[in-house]
């Protein structure tokens, strides 16, 4: 569960203990004297999804990477999947993928290509069938032997989802997954992470695009000024009144600065 | 084939299918060599019998050269192309991902080195042949060893502002002991002397070499972070 | 023992050193005085190899550790370092101009130590390009031990690479048995710069978490 300051209301019982992929507890990231995070918790079972809103520069990149073992926090604890992500943070990784603003696409090599030399990276060295039908679920398959330089944002976006298709990680991070995708994107995007959830995985995804992130949390938190201002199930709020609390807070003076 | 060998073959598959590709680096260093070539004559002036003299020294200086600016892009496609957060989240032994981009290297100055050797001959009307299995010993040696540090110290610079100024200044004191090595026993086999001449040297560049792997192997993790 | 007791014991070392080195030691009989600088010499190059071998246990225990105190002493131990072997390369060259007739000759323990200090400049200027602490002591801790590692290569290339050209000078302390007064002055001298070297190692750390301090 999520503990904030002293606004924040429990309204859900934490899942059980072996169930939880991330367990994150007063996690703090100061750059030089400003800090970027500040007295952050969470944590997130297995299929569920939680939203990270924000306007930017709040520090949801800044926790994404942290979650992501990309970047260590000046203090806090971190466990994933069960094992501590600051002390050993290689056992953990194979469980991890992102899907930040970097594709990881090479672009001069095919789409396929690509999704052949991440899979062989990510230890599961994927036959080209399988290769084929990640493309094919991303609705790549056609262009399955063209150079990635020739995609647009939203094809790259699909190519970087087929390679978490191909993975094992049972955590997903997505930063700003929406933007660039036209409805049909967003709707696309949606289901994937919905399916994403089906299997087990746990979602985290940092927007500020507010309607798209909803659909696919169980759970929002909104960061303002470096703290989670506000954590609840999206089923205990009305979406004008989830608004509202946004605005108030991102967009305000925010809740802790 | 275990994992540890599929993902460093898969760097080195990789990069040598994106280098066909786009024919970037091949390019532009073999004319750099050629460049080279007239540099060198130019600076040391018309007369011939300067450079043959001092023709061990001017290929190293060649190779150092280009090395500087091959191993300087070592990890350019991943830093352009955004591709580093994906070697670091990749799990496994990072040294994997240091030794395919060293074999990349070494592959890239092995053609360098062809052709400027081939552009000495031609241009001075050298012959090569009857040294050319001892040559061709101490140019893997001395690339070997060059390539170690070059592909270590270019990823420590990749990420920084000022990897054109730094990466130089990094590399050249520590490439000395290559350098001193790889010409001593350059000179030894040119004057058709037999190799055993040159085997001190040699021996050293391979211990040489063998230092910087294995310094490049344990700490390419540490280099490979956020 | 408080840092300040350590300068004052250093600067007596340093005094009791230079009496020692003009007023004890023997005058020599070939180079003169000039060979007094010996005594300026070898504990500097003494010095300079133990501060890089502080930068090399500081790097190797940050790399295992992640913790702020073991890079701090690499960099206290490196600056101090680049300085004394600044010292072991100038008192070199000025002990060799008469002998050598010029400044500079590519005498192989002066040339490796003149490539030791390059590498210790890069690894500082590494250092000075680099604003997020743990990137910066992650890439100085995997020079730093590079450069380490590349030590004794240097020294058998470079000496070997002079053993081709002309035989080795002599510039060092008269083959053994070394009389009695010049080992003593020698020892003096070295702990005298010992000491100077600790306690600039220990005021530079102390300005190091200062730093760090501030910049929180």
């Amino acid at each position: 569960m999520i503990a904030t300051g002293p606004d924040a209301v429990r309204e859900h019982t934490p899942p059980p203990a072996s169930d939880l992929v991330v367990e994150a507890a007063h996690l703090r990231k100061t750059y030089g004297p400003t800090p970027a995070l500040e007295d952050v918790s969470l944590s997130l079972g297995s299929g569920t999804g939680l939203t990270l809103l924000g306007p930017n520069g709040t520090g949801k990149t800044t926790l994404l990477r942290i979650l992501g073992t990309l970047l260590r926090p000046t203090s806090g604890s971190l466990r994933i999947a069960g094992r501590d992500a600051l002390k050993e943070p290689s056992a953990v990784r194979g469980a991890i993928d992102m899907v930040g603003h970097g594709t990881w696409i090479y672009e001069d090599l095919t789409a396929i290509e690509n999704l052949r030399f991440w899979s062989a990276m990510g230890g599961h060295d994927a036959t080209r069938p399988r290769l084929l039908g990640a493309l094919e679920s991303v609705e790549l398959d056609t262009v399955a032997e063209r150079r990635a330089r020739t995609f647009s944002a939203g094809m790259k976006r699909r190519l970087a989802l087929a390679r978490v298709l191909l993975g094992r990680g049972r955590l997903l991070l997505l930063d700003e997954p929406f933007t660039g995708l036209d409805r049909a994107g967003r709707k696309w995007l949606g289901e994937f992470l919905m399916s994403f959830k089906a299997r087990g995985g746990a979602l985290v995804v940092a927007t500020h695009s507010f309607d798209a992130g909803l659909g696919v949390a169980d759970r929002v938190a909104i960061l303002a000024g470096g703290r989670i201002a506000l954590d609840r199930p999206t089923a205990a709020l009305g979406h004008d009144e989830l608004r509202r609390l946004y605005d108030d807070l991102a967009l305000g003076s925010g809740s802790a600065s | 084939m275990s994992g540890y060998v599929r993902r460093a073959w898969s760097v080195v598959w990789k990069d040598l299918l994106s280098e066909r590709r786009s024919k970037e680096s091949v390019n532009t260093l073999v004319f750099f060599s050629l460049l080279l070539l007239f540099v060198f004559q130019f600076s040391l002036g018309p007369d011939r019998a300067r450079v043959e003299t001092a023709l061990p020294g001017l290929l190293w200086l060649g190779f150092l050269l280009a090395g500087l600016l091959a191993f300087g892009r070592t990890f350019l496609v991943e830093r352009e192309n955004d591709c580093w957060e994906g070697l670091i989240l990749a799990p496994g032994d990072k040294s994997a991902i240091y030794l395919g981009k060293l074999v990349g290297n070494v592959l890239l100055m092995a053609v360098v080195e062809a052709v400027l050797v081939l552009l000495f001959a031609l241009f001075f009307s050298l012959d090569f042949t009857s040294v050319l299995p001892g040559l061709v010993l101490v140019l893997a040696l001395g690339t070997l060893g060059l390539a170690a540090v070059g592909t270590l110290f270019g990823a420590i610079t990749a990420q920084l502002r000022a990897r054109e100024l730094l990466f130089p200044v990094l590399l050249l004191p520590a490439a000395v002991p290559v350098l001193l090595a790889s010409v001593s026993a350059t000179q030894t086999v040119l004057l058709g002397e037999p190799l055993a001449q040159a085997a001190p040297w040699l021996k050293l560049l391979g211990a040489a070499d063998l230092v910087y792997l294995v310094v490049g192997v344990l700490t390419f993790e540490f280099v490979l972070e956020a | 023992m408080p840092v300040r007791a350590l300068g004052w014991l250093a600067v007596l070392g340093l005094v009791a050193g230079i009496v020692a080195a003009f007023g004890y030691a023997p005058r020599e009989v070939m180079q003169g005085n000039v060979q007094r600088i010996m005594y300026l010499h070898v504990p500097a190059v003494l010095t300079a190899y133990l501060a890089f071998a502080l930068v090399f246990i500081g790097s190797v225990g940050y790399l295992l550790t992640r913790r702020a105190g073991w890079d701090r002493l690499a960099l206290a131990a490196a600056e101090p370092g680049v300085i004394f072997t600044g010292i072991t390369i100038a008192s070199g060259s000025i002990w060799g101009k008469p002998t050598w007739g010029t400044w500079w000759t590519w005498d192989a323990r002066l040339t490796s130590t003149a490539v030791l200090f390059l590498v210790y400049v890069g690894y500082l200027l590494l250092r000075g390009m680099i604003d997020e602490p743990d990137r910066r002591a992650r890439a100085a801790a995997v020079v730093g031990i590079l450069g380490t590692a590349n030590i004794p290569i240097v020294h058998f290339s470079v000496k070997w690479w002079r053993a081709l050209h002309q035989p080795a000078t002599i510039l060092g302390p008269e083959p053994s048995p070394i009389a009695a007064p010049i080992a003593l002055t020698l020892f003096v001298n070295w702990l005298a710069f010992t000491l100077l070297f600790l306690y600039l190692l220990a005021k530079r750390t102390e300005i190091a978490r200062l730093e760090e301090r501030h910049a929180e």
